[in-house]
């Protein structure tokens, strides 16, 4: 996997305290690894740094509330990958 | 600074917002029911109340920066230290400066001091929610009696 994936799953397994084994590309956030809202704004801060962007959290939750987007999209780790990238991909733009 | 009412913010001094930075102002109160019991005999501010004025300081500073569109709640305290006590009739200088600005969170790093000694310092950070109905009128208010809405118009 990318080197974001790496930097996000290490996040993930130091702020939520889980073993990194435990972590996997196709890992859902809330259902598979347990993480609540609370402990995911400590990983978004911790991502936010890391690659210097702005996780749209609220939009995200907003949309997944609203029945526009399933969870998965956002919050299976391959797909919050996907869009660190696109989010880095846009600063340097 | 009324320590059983949790009115831990006597003035707002300084509302930076370019630099995103505030300083407040609080008078330890001589007498308090919280002295009675910490300690007998010693009275001290406990950490949690100047952890508490630290974050209080803070959430003005969201408040003000946000136009009192949202409300900041405490959701971590990272890096607390408590370098020195404070005893009854300390004037303190609280200061925080906003660090981060997520989407739906904030971080911040405050600090107070007492005739410029470093007393205590931690880094915060609060959920932003929407208000609570009704809550935004009694939170302007309270701004209001310290200043903070002054210092924003």
């Amino acid at each position: 996997m990318s080197s974001t994936y790496e930097t996000v799953a290490g996040i993930i397994s130091e702020t939520a305290d889980i073993p990194r084994e435990q972590i996997t590309p196709e890992s859902h956030a809330i259902d598979d690894l347990g993480i609540d809202s609370l402990a995911f704004l400590d990983i978004a801060f911790a991502i936010d740094k890391a690659f210097g962007i702005k996780l749209p959290l609220e939009q995200w939750t907003q949309e997944v509330n609203e029945g526009k987007a399933p969870a998965e999209e956002y919050f299976v780790l391959k797909n919050l990958v996907a869009r660190i990238d696109a989010l880095i991909a846009a600063k340097a733009a | 600074m009324r320590l059983e009412y949790f009115e831990m913010i006597d003035r707002v001094t300084i509302l930076d917002r370019d630099a995103k930075r505030i300083e407040v102002s609080s008078t330890v109160p001589m007498e308090s029911p919280v002295f009675e019991g910490h300690f007998p005999g010693h009275p001290l501010v406990p950490g949690v109340l100047l952890t508490e004025t630290m974050a209080q300081a803070s959430g003005y500073l969201v408040l003000g920066l946000m136009n009192f569109t949202h409300m900041p709640f405490l959701m971590g305290v990272d890096k607390a230290r408590f370098r020195t006590f404070v005893g009854p009739g300390t004037v303190l200088t609280v200061t925080a400066q906003l660090e981060h600005e997520g989407s739906g969170y904030a971080v911040t790093k405050a600090k107070i001091a007492a005739e410029g000694k470093p007393i205590c310092d931690a880094e915060l950070r609060f959920r932003i929610m929407p208000f609570p109905e009704g809550m935004d009128g009694l939170m302007r208010a309270q701004a209001r009696r310290i200043g903070l809405l002054t210092e924003t118009a």
